[in-house]
């Protein structure tokens, strides 16, 4: 196992905040009452999901440029791991909403855009299964993903801002950062959102190199 | 009759087992603490730390595959 230090650290890190995100004391609100630990959990799924689709971008741009066969790869599995991070944040997401806004999925413009972000990352992944030849598949599925990347941050995070939303963060609502009066929560979740996205690129990596094996394998026979 | 004793004897042992629940030491060590809320930690933390020693497993499998196509390709 190459470098394994950067793993447990990860372990170490999202391990502390599962203790701290329960038991470290939180800001007393209306509504958000104990479901403002949620912060620990839900939103560094999302922040795993930007780091690793923020890589597919880079490795899309760097295909383009040497048309290495292991970039373009690289850049699928950042994708293929986004994905789940992004349904973790969905699913997670619901769940609250059902609770505290009385449904799981009210037409709010932040769960609306982050629903069509979703569907671009998943034509992404379609677009590439459709096509047959394997220069023109990585060529055509790296341009589409350098669009989809500002079109999604637009969704998640600048349009919801300019509009009223019920999300926390959104439109009129105060971000954590207004609602944390004495900064109890900020070294709690800093520290999750850097354990969670070391995991979500140790995911990545694992299935990078299952499909670097599996094309070796391919090429031997 | 036979049943009214026997009601009789389970009335007797549940009000027992109250009284003695009321009489009861409240040990505060710390699992029970605050709500218990410390149980539900180490089940997250117990959760947490199996899926990361899986992972961990999962990638010595593949290091050790790369190993063997490594060798066979030089």
């Amino acid at each position: 196992m190459r470098k394994k230090w950067w793993k447990v650290l990860a372990v170490v890190l999202v391990g502390l905040t599962l203790i701290a995100g329960f038991l470290a004391p939180v800001p007393e609100l209306p509504i958000l009452n104990e479901t403002i630990r949620n912060v620990y959990y839900h939103v560094p799924m999302w922040f795993t999901m930007i780091s690793l689709y923020l890589i597919s971008v880079i490795y899309s741009i760097k295909y383009l440029k040497n048309g290495n066969h292991k970039d373009d790869i690289l850049a699928v599995e950042a994708v293929n791991t986004g994905v789940l991070f992004c349904a973790l944040g969905l699913v997670t997401g619901m769940l609250w909403a059902n609770i505290t806004w009385g449904e799981p999925w009210p037409n709010d413009p932040k769960l609306n855009g982050s629903a069509i972000a979703t569907l671009m990352y998943l034509a992404y992944l379609v677009l590439r299964n459709a096509l047959e030849e394997e220069q023109k598949k990585a060529k055509i599925s790296a341009v589409y993903n350098i669009f989809a990347f500002p079109i999604m941050i637009v969704m998640l995070y600048i349009l919801p801002k300019m509009t009223d939303s019920l999300h926390p963060g959104s439109g009129g609502n105060s971000t954590f950062g207004d609602l944390d009066m004495d900064n109890n929560m900020r070294p709690v979740f800093y520290t999750a959102v850097i354990g969670w996205i070391m995991i979500g690129i140790w995911l990545c990596s694992l299935r990078y190199r299952l499909r670097i094996l599996n094309d070796r394998k391919n090429s031997m026979s | 009759m036979k049943l009214k004793y026997f009601l009789f004897i389970i009335m007797l042992f549940g009000g027992m087992m109250q009284l003695q629940a009321a009489n009861s030491v409240d040990m505060a060590f710390d699992l029970r603490a605050s709500g218990k809320i410390y149980v539900v930690v180490l089940v997250v933390l117990v959760i947490f730390f199996g899926i990361a020693l899986y992972l961990f497993l999962l990638d010595k499998k593949i290091s050790k595959l790369e190993e063997e196509f490594n060798k066979r390709e030089v």
